[in-house]
């Protein structure tokens, strides 16, 4: 284990001092164990992307030596990366855990949900979402959303009460002091946790590197067929791209994000190793989101209203 | 900085640095409406190149949709539809920055005054306070009351940031007299430590780049003081405290009489070997394991989470602290505590309530609210009856079960509680166990009237 900053510290007066990574691993450890001492049904997330395999991790981490006790959800926008969802089965075989799947594609199917014009299927997500928790009477959810992430997140609390719509009013947020995270709902209520809520994209992928986290191939840089639209790389593919005045090329790409295929962007690079990784989003000018997701340029407030509509 | 780099090399060489820098330091900024707090936080983003550029791409389009000519830095941590249209903060937001030195995560607290609360939550977890204060004015009532806040919360460090200096022509006697009618009243609360910096957020005048239009200043800018203060306290001053989070038991072929119990050293410092008392049952055991996530090793402290397993299979659970045997806390079902009052529906005598302490929630019955604050003036109010949102004031408890309490201002960890109403959970109350302003005993007694601080 490469966890021993705290341990390795010297003793004596005033130098017990925790590096800032173990700090931010112990607060998220926190968060697991309070969720897994205070709800019934509790689930995470879980998208095969670099934050909730860091949530992962953590919450191994939490309950060794015993099995996590939660289990796992995916939202399928049916847009997936397939080295992604290759990643997820064998990371839940591994751990021997339970995988709830959302499918968007059936709700399409079924005509619950309509495709839009776009192509675009993060903004669907919602409705396949709240009714796997509904159904499952899931009643705390793990997220691995970051506060840093973008402007409406910031005021995410840690733990989030969701209506039973799973709506998210930022004006009714309960106020969370010290460490005392309240986790009270009513019947058909649930709360969002987001352990994560104080890690910054650099700090994942130094928590990354430290506890050599493996990762899915498409965060390191590989050459790849993409298109160009919107300003971004997009990856073709039978979601809807490219269109006829569209040319695909290979490039040398990696991705920042993972989500549907439609709306997250490539990123130029030849990162190919973790260090290499962390020299190239240490120097960005770019914040994560702004380099890779079409969603939230829809609107300056984009994120806050699919939020409210029950949106992570 | 190199003059011969552009500023993106020379922010691409500023963010690999920054990489690399491991102390934190978590602060909350408090000013009133319109003394200009979101444009100090702006400032503190876009000097310390902590902006990215598709951020201020962001501010820059939204600036021009408004008819601004200069990009509005506040539009970069207004993130709400309300706050945007109305042009101020509603609610904490936290925010993240890095400077070669240091690491930071800003509590952004809305000054307004019916957003007293939200000061509060930002304090309760800051190492320092910023206070703005808008030259032209003065120390106003809110001053005081974000001063109070903060000895109250018992930050440890507070900054008065004297805005707007250039509407005053950077005239030192006018800081200079903010400055002293300040420190005197922060210090009269038992504030440790207050530093004073004469700054203009919209100027850029000593947040990030020291000032030419104030060389008669020589202290630190704003940031300067935040990347040099010092944070953290020493563990090993405090006893230890460890409130068992969650009962580990594999029960597995491998682990078939495991029994860990998981949580985080709320203060103090725990090795394997000590002597510990579980509460609130008394019973006692010595300390055999400790795995701090996945290295076993013989000395934690807090704030790390660990599992600690015991020599004796003794009857523990989820809401117990263990702590050592001859530093063990006493135990109540008596708590007198100031309190904050959160949510608009207000708290009275005789009100049943869920009490949640650490790890710990048991019911509660409000016995007793022997007085309210005033914060402006810090007179007391007696026998109010009740306390409204944003209320500060005293409060006797009686709890269903033993309590192990210590003073907040001992330890801001088990000495704080919520309130929580039974009936649809919501979160009514944020309280602080033990004597209010209980350090500021000294010098101070003069200012005072018969009845003391004792509100």
């Amino acid at each position: 284990m490469t966890t021993v900053t705290a341990i390795n510290a010297e003793e004596g007066a005033g130098l017990y001092a925790l590096a800032h990574l173990d700090a931010l691993e112990s607060e998220a450890v926190h968060i697991f164990r309070e969720v897994a001492g205070e709800f019934e049904r509790p689930v995470i997330l879980f998208s095969g992307g670099k934050d909730s395999i860091v949530m992962l991790h953590l919450a191994l981490k939490a309950f060794a030596p015993a099995a996590v006790p939660f289990s796992l959800l995916h939202v399928d926008t049916g847009h997936n990366f397939p080295e992604v969802i290759e990643y997820r089965d064998n990371t839940v075989a591994r751990h021997g855990l339970r995988l709830h799947v959302a499918s968007v594609q059936e709700f399409i199917d079924d005509g619950r949900l309509r495709e839009r014009p776009d192509g675009t299927r993060n903004p669907l997500q919602t409705v396949p979402l709240l009714d796997a928790i509904d159904k499952n009477r899931f009643d705390a959810v793990f997220g691995g959303g970051r506060r840093d992430e973008e402007k409406a997140r910031a005021k995410e609390r840690v733990f989030s009460l969701r209506d039973e719509f799973g709506g998210w009013d930022p004006r009714r947020q309960r106020p969370e002091l010290w460490q005392l995270y309240n986790g009270r709902h009513s019947p058909g209520e649930h709360v969002r946790v987001f352990p994560l809520s104080n890690w910054t994209e650099l700090d994942v992928w130094q928590y990354i590197a430290r506890e050599k986290i493996d990762l899915p191939q498409i965060y390191y840089a590989h050459e790849r067929e993409v298109f160009r639209r919107g300003g971004m790389w997009l990856a073709p593919g039978e979601w809807g791209g490219p269109k006829d005045d569209e040319s695909v090329e290979r490039r040398m790409v990696r991705y920042r994000t993972v989500g549907d295929m439609s709306c997250t962007g490539a990123v130029e690079s030849d990162a190919v190793t973790i260090e290499q990784v962390i020299d190239e989003i240490a120097a960005s000018r770019l914040t994560e989101r702004g380099a890779t997701r079409a969603d939230d340029k829809l609107s300056e407030a984009a994120m806050e209203d699919r939020k409210r509509e029950g949106y992570f | 900085m190199t003059s011969n780099l552009t500023s993106e090399e020379q922010a691409a060489a500023a963010a690999v640095e920054r990489s690399a820098a491991t102390s934190q330091l978590r602060f909350a900024t408090a000013g009133s409406v319109d003394d200009g707090k979101s444009t100090l936080v702006g400032r503190l983003l876009h000097d310390s190149k902590s902006v990215l550029a598709d951020q201020l791409e962001a501010v820059e389009h939204a600036s021009r949709s408004r008819g601004q000519e200069t990009p509005d830095l506040a539009l970069l941590t207004d993130g709400l539809r309300a706050e945007r249209e109305q042009g101020i903060t509603i609610d904490v937001a936290y925010r993240y920055f890095a400077t070669p030195k240091r690491r930071f995560i800003l509590a952004d607290t809305p000054g307004h005054v019916q957003y007293t609360r939200n000061m509060v939550t930002g304090a309760s977890t800051a190492e320092l306070a910023v206070v703005l204060v808008d030259a032209r004015n003065g120390v106003v009532e809110q001053t005081r009351r974000h001063a109070a806040v903060a000895a109250l919360l018992r930050v440890p460090h507070v900054v008065l940031a004297v805005n707007k200096m250039d509407l005053v022509d950077y005239a030192e006697p006018v800081f200079a007299a903010i400055a002293e009618e300040f420190t005197t009243y922060a210090a009269s609360l038992g504030v440790p430590e207050i530093t004073a910096i004469p700054i203009s957020a919209l100027a850029g005048d000593n947040v990030v780049t020291p000032s030419a239009n104030m060389d008669w200043y020589g202290g630190p800018t704003v940031l300067e003081h935040l990347e040099t203060v010092p944070v953290g306290t020493d563990p090993s001053q405090d006893p230890a405290r460890f409130p068992v989070q969650y009962v580990i038991r594999p029960q597995t072929a491998e682990h078939p009489d495991y029994r860990g119990y998981a949580g985080q050293i709320a203060s103090g410092v725990l090795r394997v070997g000590d002597a510990v008392t579980v509460l609130p049952s008394g019973r006692t055991s010595t300390i055999t394991g400790i795995d701090a996530l996945g290295a076993m090793v013989d000395v934690a402290w807090a704030p790390q989470s660990v599992t600690v397993t015991l020599a004796d299979d003794l009857d523990i659970s989820r809401g117990d602290l263990i702590a050592p045997s001859d530093h063990a806390p006493e135990t109540t079902q008596d708590v007198e505590a100031t309190v904050c009052h959160l949510h608009d529906r207000p708290l009275r005598v005789g009100d049943r309530v869920l009490l949640k302490h650490t790890t710990r929630t048991m019911k509660a019955i409000i016995k007793d609210i022997p007085s309210r604050l005033t914060l402006a003036d810090l007179s007391h109010h007696p026998a109010p009856g009740e306390l409204a949102a944003n209320d500060i004031g005293r409060v006797v408890l009686r709890t269903s079960e033993p309590l192990a309490l210590d003073a907040y201002e001992e330890s801001r960890r088990t000495g704080s509680f919520l309130l929580i109403d039974p009936a649809d959970g919501t979160t009514l109350t944020a309280g602080m166990a033990g004597d209010s302003f209980a350090a500021s005993a000294d010098g101070a007694d003069a200012a005072r009237d018969d009845e003391g601080w004792d509100f």
